[in-house]
């Protein structure tokens, strides 16, 4: 076929060497169509950022490709030498990163860097070259290139810098465009941003975009073809349709299943036991044997690969078989996890919670200004309940995590759990409270000191609280909240760092439990996780939830956790609440321009559900410098002239939500 | 032999830091990840060579920390054993021959006359003006001019003779020790380790070892006749001093450290931990030393310290003694110019640690400051220091050269290589130039400083997490 761009045949690549390499990429097979949109889908781990390395070839000095071939037109890629695959590299394939914030150098202008890719592919004079420059910057559709071209990236956000890394891209006008991760580290505004940028760049100039990612929800948005990697190995590839209407694998069954949202409330959600295989190893039977729930005799052998359609085909014993057995799947059991009564007083309540951090300046250090990081937040959780706090980064969030458990002093406000003010405890009264609000952090590595076993770290609580003096009990109470969390227990003599990413957050859930909180703070448990593991973690807080009656606060940008696990929403913006609501009620219809634009923006594992995405320009504004009147009111679609001049109070609406809106006031 | 023990100063401290060491070395033995990164250490290549020069020097430190009165014959009480006034080492004493073997003058390394010339009344009563005979260098030679080459030939013959068959012997002895650790049979053992197979390289530290042991044996065999790097001026052999000057050397970069990491470590955490009033005293503390030039304020100091001692000579039982406080108050004075680099390392490395989760967390739970700080911020900050300790090492030891080169190091009649180098000063602009004092220091400074350097390379790559990843 001629219309085929890329080709990878049986492509091998291994890390490291002595006696046991990591074979990260071990025979993998795929073509990519011109100007088609393919996606590489996968756990962390899985090879698949190691592929597109190794397609261009930049790979880390420990790796190296041990086979295959890769064809780019009828270029051998491989076989180049590399003064020609540097002119492969930015000029006919482009690869864009994860990371924006570390891939631009910060002491050259936007312009200089762009110009620098420029230079390389064409004879071009300074005027031309300025012009190519500002050319390009507008193609990604940044406001005012002129200007913007000679700026500096700290002056850009993160979206920015990911749209002048993809105009970096372009400027060697590329048949493919590599992109790993390109959204991973952006919010859900901006990542619809950059996504509905990235079609529209495709069906402008015709390239094809090979696009790595781990979430489900962008594959359905922008991929025309999916292939699921796992452990260095495709295991199905598909039409994106077709592979989300019926996947083939037990893996990629699973996967949607583990998949968190409304509908699954009531219900335990599939989990996908263990973790990726170590790819060190020579595997005899399938990779996927010890996590399967179809494995059966012959998966000790490893299945080969079986074409079922033209294009498509699936890595498994059972292939073409599926149908069969999603019918044969039984339902999952409908696990009663429905939360308690209502109707109580609330345990924890928080009024008009402000944290501002002092900006200083000069040789005295003088106060100049303050970093409104929370500026006037009331929320209120009853016992048993859980509270969502939703917000893209840098909202405040995470703050207001930390000033409810007065980590970080609140500079006005109160916090009143279970009737104490906590805002006006201090040294021991406020230490001897500190058993009854538990944090759990998003990054399972830093929550755990590496110095330190996992039965140490579970004690320390209880020894602080002198919860249990005799360390006799203490360590049989560590070895039963081990089991609670689902961990053996000879875990306790272990360190941190022999467990995988799923089970850290485990170990730091016992680690809250063992002084028997009332209310535990989650602080983006699971962002870190992959969606596997994301449900098993899932599923052990609601299952703590109704045998405890804990209260949860979670604070997250994930809007499909936040319709599975809470009771209550709360949504944030730029330091403040902007509306606040039941959870059905609220992501049904949302009521306030930013709720609205923020649900609408998030991607829906559904290629066929076609929603109109608000799209938000610009991004936040610091909290160092609010906009005055309305936070919202620069990026809202919907402003009025009112906004600009007052803040709008939160006022509850009929329907019993507390929405902060003129338009709403007003009953637009 | 051995009379009356005498503990110096710097004896009681040496010998606490090796207690140190060795507590500590039990403790890093259960914690993976102290153990961890020493394993790293001893599987390198330079890691084991540096180790066994390092642990040689170490030796010869240690044994001349070992101080007391020897036991001597006494003429007037008819042979009887009396105390002598004079305080030695253990090392002084089992190198008593190339201590009490004093010449006139300066000779050269190997030499069998004196450098200069005098007048020497032959027996049959004429003066001529020669170059004499050395009273202990090749003495044993009746015609030195035809025997000597020879001579030196066999020693040296004699040296690596025994060294090799010494080297031999635990070289067998390891392989026997290895065989049995392994379960394995000799012959598997000895070719696992000759063809440097196995995890910690044997074999490297086999060769240095070797060549440590050629060197020694070579040495005590010519040293027994001849001075191998000549004498000085007052004719004391300067290998004697070269070897003396090595527990100096030592002294000096550990003692120095052991002085100024409590200050440095306290300070620093909590300067990073609390911010705040007490951060801000404390960096107002360690920028105002930072500011005074560090040799003025040795050098003020020390001549104060030089004042008072001459002022209390009587508080002093011997010269060795003196010498001895003053070596420490340098140790001391050092530590207090040298304490800022780390606590300012610390301060930062604080400051990260306590906003880091795990500290957060301990906070959530109600833990105490001093808790929070002895169970997660020190354990995450040990690397640092002991990268620290390492790398300041050598420099303390130049350190030491260059202030005694000034006449403010060490008491001038303490052995160091900062005095040799100084006594050596006057003597390069003679004609010809006595050059072996400085060459001696130098050498024996450059190895260790060399090797020191090296190790501490090694340690900052293992305990680096930084670095560790980047592997």
């Amino acid at each position: 076929m001629s219309d085929i761009l890329l080709n990878v045949k049986k492509l091998e690549t291994w890390l490291g060497d002595g006696e046991r390499p990591v074979r990260a990429v071990d025979g993998v097979d795929l073509k990519i169509r011109k100007g088609e949109t393919f996606a590489l889908l996968g756990e962390s781990g899985c090879g698949k950022s190691i592929t597109a390395l190794s397609l261009m070839r930049l790979l880390p000095p420990s790796g190296r490709i041990k086979g295959g071939q890769v064809l780019l037109g009828d270029t051998s890629l491989l076989d180049l030498p590399e003064y020609a695959m540097r002119e492969e590299r930015g000029g006919r394939m482009a690869m864009i990163f994860q990371e924006p914030m570390t891939s631009l150098n910060p002491v050259l202008t936007i312009g200089q860097q762009i110009g620098e890719a420029v230079k390389i592919r064409e004879e071009a004079d300074s005027s031309s070259l300025r012009q190519r420059i500002i050319e390009l910057l507008d193609s990604v559709g940044i406001p005012d290139p002129e200007r913007r071209a000679s700026e500096y990236p700290h002056q850009l956000s993160g979206g920015m810098k990911q749209r002048v890394m993809i105009a970096m891209a372009l400027a060697g006008r590329p048949e493919l465009l590599i992109a790993d991760e390109p959204t991973t580290a952006l919010d859900v505004t901006i990542q619809a941003q950059v996504l509905s940028l990235l079609k529209a760049l495709q069906k402008q100039t015709g390239m094809a975009i090979l696009l790595i990612t781990h979430d489900l929800g962008v594959v359905a948005e922008v991929a025309d073809r999916v292939a699921v990697m796992y452990a260095g190995q495709i295991i199905e590839l598909a039409g994106c349709e077709h592979f989300f209407r019926k996947p083939q694998h037990p893996y990629s069954q699973k996967l949607f299943k583990s998949l968190p949202d409304s509908k699954k409330r009531a219900q335990r959600l599939a989990v996908i036991n263990g973790t990726v295989p170590a790819l060190n190893q020579v595997f005899t039977a399938c990779r996927f044997i010890d996590r399967c729930h179809r494995a059966f005799e012959a998966c000790e052998q490893a299945p080969e690969w079986t074409q079922l359609e033209s294009d498509e085909g699936v890595r498994c014993h059972l292939a073409g078989r599926a149908d069969q057995w999603l019918r044969e799947a039984p339902a999952e059991e409908p696990d009663h996890l429905a939360g308690q009564a209502e109707g109580m007083a609330s345990l924890l309540e928080v009024k008009g919670l402000k944290v501002h951090f002092p900006i200083h300046k000069g040789v005295f250090k003088r106060t100049v200004g303050y970093v409104k990081a929370v500026d006037g937040v009331s929320l209120a959780i009853s016992p048993g309940k859980t509270l969502a706090l939703v917000g893209e980064s840098g909202c405040g969030k995470t703050t207001v995590g930390k000033g409810i458990l007065q980590l970080i002093k609140p500079t006005a406000g109160s916090v009143s759990f279970a009737s104490d003010e906590l805002t006006q405890l201090s040294g021991s009264a406020l230490r001897n409270r500190r058993s009854e609000l538990q944090i759990i952090f998003q990054d399972p590595v830093a929550s755990m000191n590496p110095r330190m076993l996992v039965g140490d770290i579970i004690e320390e609580g209880m020894k602080a609280q002198k919860i249990v003096r005799n360390s006799e009990q203490r360590r049989s109470r560590v070895a039963e909240l081990l089991e609670q969390v689902g961990l053996p227990s000879d875990a306790a003599s272990r360190y941190p760092h022999e467990f995988s990413g799923g089970q850290r957050q485990r170990i730091c859930i016992a680690r809250a439990l063992a002084v028997d909180p009332k209310l535990i703070i989650c602080d983006e448990p699971t962002s870190a996780l992959d969606v596997s593991v994301q449900a098993q973690i899932l599923n052990l807080l609601k299952s703590l939830q109704s045998s405890r009656g804990l209260a949860y606060l979670f604070i997250t940008h994930n809007i499909s956790v936040v319709a599975y696990l809470a009771d209550e929403v709360a949504v944030m913006y730029l330091g403040r609440i902007v509306e606040r609501g039941a959870v059905d009620q609220l992501l049904a219809s949302p009521r306030h321009p930013y709720t609205q634009a923020l649900l609408s923006a998030v991607p829906v594992a559904d290629p066929n559900l076609k929603r109109k995405v608000i799209r938000l320009e610009g991004d936040m504004p610091s909290p160092a410098n609010p906009p005055a009147g309305c936070h919202f009111h620069p990026r809202c679609p919907v402003v009025m002239d009112q906004c600009r001049l007052a803040c709008p109070e939160l006022l509850e609406q009929s329907d019993g939500r507390h929405v902060s809106c003129f338009r709403v006031e007003k009953g637009l | 032999m051995i009379g009356e023990w005498v503990i110096l100063w710097t004896d009681a401290l040496i010998f606490l830091l090796l207690l140190f060491s060795t507590a500590f070395g039990i403790y890093a033995a259960r914690k993976e990840h102290l153990r961890g990164p020493w394993r790293l250490v001893v599987r390198s290549r330079v890691g084991v060579s540096t180790l066994v020069i390092l642990s040689f020097y170490v030796i010869v430190g240690l044994l001349d920390s070992v101080h007391f009165y020897p036991l001597v014959n006494s003429v007037e009480k008819g042979g009887a054993q009396t105390q002598s006034a004079e305080v030695i080492s253990l090392f002084d004493h089992l190198v008593t021959p190339l201590r009490e073997r004093q010449e006139k003058t300066y000779s050269a390394p190997l030499a069998t006359h004196l450098y200069a010339k005098e007048n020497i009344e032959l027996p049959n009563g004429e003066v001529i003006r020669d170059y004499p005979r050395l009273e202990f260098g090749g003495a044993h030679l009746t015609m030195p001019e035809v025997e000597w080459s020879e001579d030196i030939l066999r020693l040296s013959a004699m040296g690596v003779i025994k060294g090799l068959l010494v080297s031999i012997v635990i070289t067998n002895i390891l392989i026997m020790l290895l065989a049995a650790r392994w379960n394995g049979t000799y012959g598997d053992a000895a070719k696992l380790l000759i063809t440097g197979k196995t995890v910690i390289p044997w074999r490297t530290a086999l060769i240095t070892l070797m060549f440590v042991i050629l060197i020694l044996f070579w040495s005590i065999e010519l040293s027994s006749h001849y001075h191998i790097l000549g004498t000085d001026k007052v004719g004391e052999d300067v290998f004697y001093q070269a070897l003396k000057s090595i527990r100096t050397g030592l002294l000096i970069g550990t003692l120095t450290t052991l002085v100024m990491l409590p200050a440095a470590i306290l300070l620093g955490i909590m300067a990073g931990y609390y911010r705040g009033w007490v951060d801000d005293l404390i960096q107002y503390v360690y920028t105002t030393l930072n500011s005074i030039p560090g040799v003025l304020l040795i050098a003020a100091a020390i001549l104060m310290l030089q004042i008072y001692m001459s002022n209390h000579a009587d508080e002093f039982n011997s010269l060795v003694e003196r010498a001895d406080l003053r070596l420490l108050f340098l140790c001391i004075i050092l530590g207090v110019t040298s304490w800022t680099g780390l606590c300012r390392l610390l301060r930062g490395e604080a400051m990260k640690l306590r906003e880091v989760d795990y500290v957060q967390a301990a906070v959530a739970f109600g833990v105490g400051h001093f808790q929070i700080i002895v169970r997660h911020i020190l354990p995450n900050v040990l690397h640092i220091v002991l990268i620290t300790v390492v790398l300041d090492f050598s420099g303390l030891v130049l350190a030491e050269a260059v202030l005694s080169y000034v006449n403010i190091g060490v008491d001038p009649t303490m052995n160091s290589w900062g005095n040799m180098i100084n006594s050596a000063r006057l003597e390069m602009a003679r004609e010809p130039v006595v050059w072996w004092s400085l060459l001696a220091s130098m050498i024996f400074m450059f190895v260790l400083v060399l090797s020191a350097n090296l190790f501490s390379d090694v340690v900052r790559d293992a305990f680096d997490p930084r670095l560790r990843s980047s592997r």
